[in-house]
């Protein structure tokens, strides 16, 4: 393309990241590093009971032998993880009754994040906890909630009010040395959200939890545990987004879900992370592990994730399916631009018999951008009947970025039935010039291109989140080709 | 009206059209035949506008504005239209949401309001029925799984639906049946009128059995090297490029 076009392009694609301010508030912090006493110090802020204690320390002790995984195809910069800082708080003034004596420095950073913590002004049934660094400020809607019988609540709060519920499940689904960032964030988290789905409940909202980070060299690490009893359903929703930095900022999040006989559970993401500026300065590294286990029969676990965000993003989240009959889905779409590197995938584990799950995940890849997907089917030997279906779809902008397609199948059994599609296309100059000899502007062309690519991914999510994902990929890659 | 001066184009390092005139006047249809290679499909992508085509001298006048430096999307907007020889598949992208960003597109560079969904359905169905086209093409993605002739009528679909004044219609018979090619031929006499103007580039006269042109245009190297009226092309028909050289 000529000369003015591709400024015009460039200018597009530099379109500044909206949610890289920064909020003045004062903060209590911990010294920098990692040990023992910092550990323990975490636990006492937190006021946590003994058993957390020992939880955290455990976890130390694994991470202290473990090594920081190499297998992907991403290249970054090693955290120094003794410049960490582990702990980082707003100073509240006094504990919160309620709502309205949330701090208003902290309530305008939300309300700027599109996130009301007014509950008259509520997004169509959606409860949110809104976390801001390593705490959680506000949780909307619990008196709702516990009507139903519905727990909704930082995890700091669950691990205070029902300990007992929170040592049955915490670390089940994935123990602390699962890997290095699992036992990570074992020893450290500070807090998360807790939700626990009654039997026979159909959680009477949305819930979801909104995760800010704003502090330069604090790491999050936050810590989501969801079980969904028998015959209980619930759909969750988790958003982040972080101000603009030069130095890369560390993510090492957990999220456990427990789905029991007949129960479901659908959880949606839609990260966006500030992914650094157009050189690859900047930007958060994400390295989360989520997994679900689907313990009982007939129960499902679904996975929607819209990957926008972070400098480098390491996520694969996971289905183990160990009742008969459960089900396992992941759809994703993962959008990396300029210097963004995205190694994710899922991993979809059947034990159980005539276990299903399905994989539709879409790559978008543009600017210099690296773009992995890497899968993992596993069919056990007693997983008799079961099948997986796989698509994966990578789209390809400019000339300069790169897609990957990894997918590892293992089966065991010969009645079980797995099916891996993968296709690679891309929106070429002759396509858009279809576009444009139509009247199409070139931003209105790549947005309606990107929207059908998607589609299938954003019917999945619910639907006030859905139109603003459309619009966030559309933002993201306006004219990224050239 | 169109005119062309002089015109010169190159692609890569490599000049394609050397000195091309030709001038086209509301009402008019001229048609443009040449061997492979003669610049047929330059001609009618640089006057799109399409990004690979340099002009390194001459100008395109449409209308009394020049063309040369404006983008695609503003020449569509003007009343251009390129049929195309091969129109591009556009996967996950359904025909009508196409068709009614295009329109809305232009209304919007008209400075009017854009119409919604339901009444632009309503206008699209009556132009659909002009030209005799099934409507299952429109929850269909575009172009995709669509044949030959399938994808063809799709453009003059789109021709009609844009009002274009000026319609240069790439090759539209390459690839048809001769069922398929009266039924095209037939859409297109329908949605021509005297206040537009038609380009039709072909490489054999049996469009033009259907299509009356005005004027026949042989092209060579980059340059219209003759002009005649319909028994130019008889005689192309009958002895071959080779005889006009």
């Amino acid at each position: 393309m000529d000369q003015n076009k591709n400024t015009a392009f460039k200018n597009l694609i530099n379109q500044p990241y909206k949610y890289g301010f920064t909020t003045e508030i004062e903060t209590e912090k911990i010294a920098r590093g990692l040990s023992q006493d910092v550990v323990s110090l975490i636990s006492e802020k937190k006021n946590e009971p003994d058993f957390m204690l020992e939880f955290r320390q455990k976890a130390f002790r694994k991470w202290n032998e473990m090594k920081e995984p190499d297998w992907s195809l991403l290249k970054y910069e090693p955290t120094k993880y003794q410049d960490v800082i582990y702990y980082s708080a707003p100073k509240l003034k006094k504990k919160l009754n309620s709502l309205d004596e949330v701090d208003p420095e902290l309530r305008e950073t939300f309300d700027k994040l599109g996130i009301s913590l007014n509950e008259q002004k509520r997004l169509s049934n959606v409860a949110v906890d809104a976390v801001f660094d390593s705490v959680s400020i506000a949780t909307t809607f619990k008196k709702d909630l516990a009507k139903a019988g519905v727990i909704f609540c930082p995890i700091s709060e669950a691990i205070e009010k029902y300990p007992n519920l929170v040592k049955r499940y915490l670390g089940t689904v994935i123990p602390s040395g699962d890997n290095f960032f699992t036992a990570l964030n074992s020893a450290v988290f500070s807090d998360g959200s807790f939700c626990f789905i009654p039997k026979n409940t159909k959680c009477p909202l949305e819930l979801s939890t909104y995760f800010r980070i704003n502090d330069k060299e604090s790491g999050q690490f936050e810590r989501t545990l969801i079980v969904a009893e028998k015959n209980s359903h619930v759909s969750y929703l988790e958003g982040c987004t972080a101000p603009q930095y030069d130095e890369n900022q560390l993510h090492a999040a957990i999220v456990e879900l427990i789905a029991f006989e007949n129960a479901e559970i659908k959880y949606s993401t839609v990260q966006n992370w500030y992914a650094g500026d157009k050189d690859g300065i900047g930007g958060i590294y994400n390295f989360v592990t989520k997994r679900g286990l689907c313990s009982g029969k007939n129960s499902k676990i679904s996975w929607t994730q819209v990957e926008t965000g972070s400098a480098v993003t390491w996520k694969y989240p996971s289905c183990v399916l160990v009742g008969d009959n459960a089900v396992g889905e992941f759809y994703s779409v993962a959008l990396t631009n300029n210097y963004q590197q995205a190694d994710t995938g899922t991993k979809m584990i059947h034990v159980g018999k005539n276990t299903a799950s399905k994989i539709i995940s879409k790559g978008i890849s543009a600017g210099n951008s690296k773009n992995t997907y890497r899968g993992l089917v596993r069919i056990n030997p007693k997983a008799s009947n079961s099948k997986n279906y796989t698509q994966c779809d990578s789209l390809l902008l400019g000339q300069t970025s790169r897609a990957n397609t990894i997918p590892y199948i293992q089966v065991s059994n010969s009645s079980s039935k797995v099916e891996h599609e993968a296709s690679t296309s891309k929106i070429g100059e002759e396509q858009l010039f279809y576009f444009l000899q139509r009247g199409i502007k070139i931003e209105d062309a790549i947005s309606l291109i990107l929207s059908g690519f998607c589609q299938e991914i954003f019917h999945e999510l619910p639907m006030e989140f859905a139109v603003e994902a459309d619009k966030l990929l559309s933002l993201k890659l306006e004219g990224s080709v050239g | 009206m169109l005119q062309i001066e002089d015109l010169h184009v190159k692609i890569d390092e490599t000049e394609i059209l050397q000195g091309l005139n030709l001038s086209i006047k509301p009402g008019e249809i001229h048609a443009i035949m040449g061997p492979n290679g003669s610049g047929k499909s330059t001609l009618s992508k640089t006057i799109a506008g399409h990004p690979s085509y340099e002009i390194t001298q001459g100008k395109i006048m449409y209308n009394n504005e020049e063309l040369n430096e404006l983008e695609p999307d503003q020449r569509s907007h003007l009343g251009v239209f390129l049929g195309f020889q091969y129109p591009l598949e556009i996967p996950g992208v359904s025909n009508e949401d196409f068709l009614r960003l295009a329109y809305n597109s232009k209304l919007k560079s008209e400075g009017k309001e854009e119409i919604d969904p339901l009444q632009f359905l309503q206008f699209l169905i009556e132009k659909m029925n002009l030209i005799d086209m099934d409507l299952k093409f429109l929850n269909r993605n575009v172009n995709e799984g669509f044949s030959g002739g399938e994808k063809k009528k799709n453009e003059i679909l789109q021709m009609a639906l844009l009002d274009s004044s000026l319609g240069i219609l790439d090759e539209m018979d390459s690839g048809l049946d001769i069922d398929a090619l009266k039924v095209i031929s037939e859409a297109i006499n329908k949605v021509f009128s005297k206040e537009k103007s038609l380009l039709l580039i072909t490489h054999y006269t049996r469009l033009l059995d259907y299509i009356k042109p005005d004027y026949v245009h042989v092209m060579r190297n980059g340059k219209i090297i003759k002009t005649g009226d319909i028994s130019l092309a008889n005689e192309l028909e009958e002895k071959g490029y080779e005889w006009v050289v």
